[in-house]
């Protein structure tokens, strides 16, 4: 008897994900069965797809039972991957067709109100996250993911990377802690990710090595899909001695493109907990916004745990924002909503916003390099934020696309 | 007479389904159904029987009791005194949905007794109600009309049942009876609060369930009728739902439903972020397509997604100051608290799902009960289900020519009744939040398994990756024609599902029909065939 190994979930409550059981033998041929709840409609094709996997990594005898809750072809390769990997060690790697839709890029200062974190390992919350249509999706390799699950969660991510549409939110990562995280990233840099997450950052070294790592990543392999021209990192500052080297992180790389607390972790570390209020972390929240404005990069709020109260979350923001944070996490869709409605531009910052712009356009077709207001000259990041404000009311329906036409001074 | 005679017989040698044609919906179904001959459907609206309304027969009150008492001791009793024998037709309804503890009492008395060949024809079936399934093989039950769900719906699939099994909507059920396609010759009616006369309500006692609507048409019709209660008060019981006149025994029981399991737990606003979005795009496009307005009306079926949509409606109503006229239940807590909050200004409900509705439709003149015959009746001059502006309701598949399916699975499995939802299709704008695929099953099929509604009936999908409007809706196309929503082809939407499940394939079929789905007006829609091994 050889070693028997399984990947995947299964159970009552599990939905979209199958449970791989593998064992290798000598002879006989693959001994392969299927129990699906899908079987009549795609049984033959589960079958295909498995045994067309199992070749691929060279298996000719096995013994292999797929309890399938309907998942999807990505996350049955994936499933099976891991469970040849396990027996087998093997460079080669089985990808699902890389969907066109996924190959967009982000930019720099895009809003990023809203991440929703995915537990990396649980592709029923993953498929429909994109129609929520937050403004980030991570993938969460790290706490999320049950340690015994770590290694087939990469299949997954990889995985949900290249085949399944998150409809324009920004594809990204957290990655795990230390050499593990780096390992991770072999299994997402090349497949378009948008942006790492670094957890636990506490020292720019840890930026270094994560660049180093994708950029060897990147030198090497041949079939990458990566359309973007610099992967974004946002380190996680989560502990006592992140908050005070703060800013010497988010000033560390090129590509650091925001700055994020969390507080759970932080708070564990001063010997506190984390209160409604807020007052136990109201100076590494402020140490993270100074930071992040001082390395000229967006600040990002931790995330508020409780997904039934709404009116609890809305006061969250509105204290996020007043400290100056332009965005936070979310752990459940619902939550989104709210996020965006709170941290968007209000009416006040909207009719400003509206001056600003309406004057460079003004300057701009009577040929003058410089934006005034008055007799006030605008400082061109200002007029900038101004455009991004009204692009964004314009993107949540505040205000309509040609606005300007009806626009009176 | 003659015609209780001729429906009543359930005898083995009748051919189970015989002469098959190709209806108008281009679907081949039986024109002989358990030996009695039955129309194929011709389009909507276009069938019209002749001839006089059904009639149990003539009874005196000089045969019963001038007290009133017609309390006997035991369900046994009552069923031998009915005259309980091999062929007979026994209903019941589905108030306590999988709380009943009466229906599958009356089947054990029935094996006790060696009676054979019995037909049984619920309102609905439910999980409790898989213990027939034993009387279905040893012959007791011969077939079941109404709904297979579950465990029956796996055993008529099967090809195990000795008839042929017959679906109906609520609707479809009233006119049967009304024009003698079906002759009930037995009616147990669980009575949650009755007198020894045989009124009865469903508002109060330990088994309340709301209304009673289901048994009116078993009551009126049938030969005999039972009523049994496990909370017998002092004539008169007020109010009565149910008329003494029309009963002949009271049966007390210790317990007629398990309460806990009357109050259904499907019938919760879900919590589903994806079902909360469908209900959210649904109410916005009612809003946009103008179909919300300060005394409009709606309907939405018991599932999470349509009960979720009154949070939304609630939202706009609110902002504008303006009322739903009525609202059509199944009610529930959610719809009590729009009608206390002056959203809603009636209810007319058909079942309670839980105890705010009961408590509402007991205390509140507002909320009122109704049956299939005020609701969905063919042979009603008229009925309530075209007055109701907006209707929310769920399928287990649509296909490219928006027909649904709700009584079958993509695998074939038959696992749902029809309930109230072709009834309901006549409302002025059908809705159905569905999601486009259910873990790997895409929703929208070239053609549905079966079919329960025509197409032409049904307005919109709703999908979270989009919406499509029926192109025969040209007015809904126009009036969403710059909406902010994700309006897309039903085609569009079929292709997006399958780009992410791949296309799947059909379920396998022998060339044997195991039951016939009924349209509203009885006639024949499709025919469920037996599953091949």
């Amino acid at each position: 008897m050889g070693e028997i190994v399984t990947t995947g979930n299964k159970g009552k409550t599990v939905r979209s994900d199958c449970f791989v059981t593998l064992e290798l033998t000598t002879s006989g041929g693959i001994d392969l069965k299927i129990e699906s709840k899908v079987a009549v409609m795609y049984g033959a094709v589960i079958r295909e797809q498995a045994l067309e996997i199992l070749d691929f990594f060279g298996i000719g005898h096995a013994l292999v039972k797929i309890e399938d809750s309907g998942a999807l072809p990505l996350v049955l390769a994936a499933r099976l991957e891991a469970a040849i990997k396990k027996l087998v060690p093997c460079e080669k790697s089985w990808l699902p067709p890389f969907l066109p839709e996924n190959s967009y890029t982000t930019e720099k200062d895009r809003s990023r109100f809203s991440r929703l974190y995915l537990p990396g390992n649980t592709p029923s919350l993953m498929i429909n996250a994109g129609i929520h249509k937050p403004n980030g999706i991570i993938l969460d390799l790290e706490d999320a993911v049950a340690p015994d699950k770590k290694d087939e969660a990469r299949f997954m991510v990889r995985n949900a990377l290249r085949g399944i549409d998150f409809y324009g939110a920004e594809r990204m990562v957290r990655i795990n802690q230390g050499e593990r995280g780096l390992e991770d990233l072999e299994y997402i840099i090349p497949h378009n990710v948008n942006l790492i997450l670094l957890p636990k950052c506490e020292h720019p070294d840890q930026v270094r090595a994560v660049n180093e790592k994708i950029n060897s990543i990147l030198a090497n392999q041949s079939s990458i899909v990566n359309r973007q021209s610099s992967i974004w990192i946002m380190p996680i500052i989560e502990s006592a001695l992140g908050v005070i080297n703060a800013y010497s992180i988010a000033s560390s790389a090129e590509n650091i493109v925001a700055l994020a607390i969390g507080l759970e972790d932080y708070t564990a570390d001063l010997g506190t907990r984390r209160t409604a209020e807020g007052a136990e972390s109201f100076f590494a929240r402020s140490m993270v916004v100074n930071a992040a404005r001082a390395a000229g990069i967006q600040p990002i709020d931790s995330v508020f745990s409780d997904v039934a109260d709404m009116e609890g979350l809305r006061q969250n923001v509105l204290r996020s924002k007043a400290l100056g944070f332009d965005g936070m996490g979310c752990i459940h869709p619902r939550q989104i909503a709210v996020i965006h409605e709170t941290f968007a531009p209000t009416a006040e910052e909207i009719e400003r916003a509206k001056k600003i712009v309406f004057a460079f356009h003004k300057a701009h077709e009577q040929g003058l390099g410089v934006v005034s207001l008055g007799t006030k000259m605008i400082d061109p990041p200002v007029v900038k934020r101004a455009l991004n404000t009204i692009n964004l009311a314009i993107k949540m329906n505040k205000i309509a696309e040609n606005w300007r036409e009806t626009y009176e001074q | 007479m003659s015609n209780k005679d001729v429906k009543t017989a359930h005898a083995p040698s009748l051919p189970k389904y015989d002469k098959m044609v190709r209806n108008a919906a281009g679907r081949m179904v039986p024109t002989i159904i358990n030996g009695v001959p039955a129309v194929p459907y011709m389009g909507i609206a276009k069938y019209r029987p002749e001839g006089f309304r059904a009639a149990p027969r003539l009874v005196s009150c000089a045969d019963y009791p001038a007290d009133g008492n017609k309390v006997v001791p035991g369900l046994k009793e009552a069923l031998i005194r009915s005259g309980l024998k091999d062929g007979m037709t026994i209903s019941t309804h589905h108030h306590f949905r999988n709380g009943d503890l009466v229906a599958t009492q009356v089947f054990d008395i029935a094996h006790e007794l060696g009676i054979k060949n019995l037909m049984w024809y619920p309102s609905a079936s439910f999980p409790c109600h898989e213990p027939m399934t034993k009387y279905l093989e040893d012959g007791t039950i011969n077939h079941i009309e109404g709904s297979m769900n579950g465990a029956l719906g796996r055993f008529t699939s099967a090809g195990k049942m000795k008839g042929l099994g017959v679906l109906r909507s609520h609707g479809g059920r009233y006119q049967a009876v009304q024009d003698g396609e079906v002759h009930i010759d037995i009616a147990v009616i669980a009575g949650p609060t009755a007198d020894q006369f045989g009124n009865c309500n469903g508002v109060d006692g330990p088994a309340a369930c709301g209304p009673l609507g289901f048994a009116l048409a078993d009551a009126q019709y049938a030969d005999k009728v039972i009523v049994v209660t496990d909370h017998l008060v002092p004539f008169p019981c007020i109010p009565w739902q149910i008329n003494g006149n029309y009963v002949d025994y009271v049966v007390v029981l210790d317990k007629i439903g398990i309460p806990e399991k009357i109050i259904s737990g499907t019938t919760e606003i879900t919590k589903s972020p994806d079902r909360l979005l469908l209900a959210e795009w649904s109410a916005r496009f009612c809003d946009e397509a103008g179909l919300i307005y300060d005394g409009f009306s709606f309907q939405a079926g018991a599932g999470g997604t349509a009960l979720s949509i009154g949070i939304y409606f609630s939202d706009i109503l609110r902002e504008r100051g303006w009322k739903a006229r009525f609202a059509r239940g199944g009610s529930n807590k959610y719809l009590v608290r729009m009608l206390e909050e002056g959203l809603v200004e009636y209810i007319l409900d058909g079942q309670t799902f839980d105890l705010d509705g009961v408590r509402s439709m007991r205390d509140n003149p507002q909320h009122t009960w109704t049956s299939p015959f005020t609701s969905y009746n063919y042979h009603g001059k008229g009925n309530f289900s075209s007055m109701v502006d907006i209707v929310i309701l769920g399928a287990t598949e649509v296909d490219v020519n928006f027909n649904a399916n709700v009584v079958t699975h993509s695998d074939g499995c038959l696992l749902h009744g029809i309930g109230g939802w072709q009834n309901t299709l006549f409302g002025k704008c059908v809705i159905l939040p569905i999601p486009l695929f259910r873990d790997r099953i895409p929703v929208i099929r070239d053609e549905v398994t079966t079919i329960c509604g025509p197409g032409e009936l049904i307005d919109v999908i709703v999908t979270e990756r989009g919406i499509a409007i029926n192109p025969k809706r040209t007015d809904l196309i126009e009036k969403m024609k710059n909406s902010s929503l994700p309006i897309k082809t039903i085609e569009e939407l079929k292709a997006e599902a399958e780009k992410i499940c791949g296309v799947p394939a059909k379920p396998k079929f022998t060339d044997e029909v195991v039951a016939v789905v009924k349209w509203v007006d009885g006639t024949v829609l499709d025919s469920v065939w037996r599953i091949e091994e």
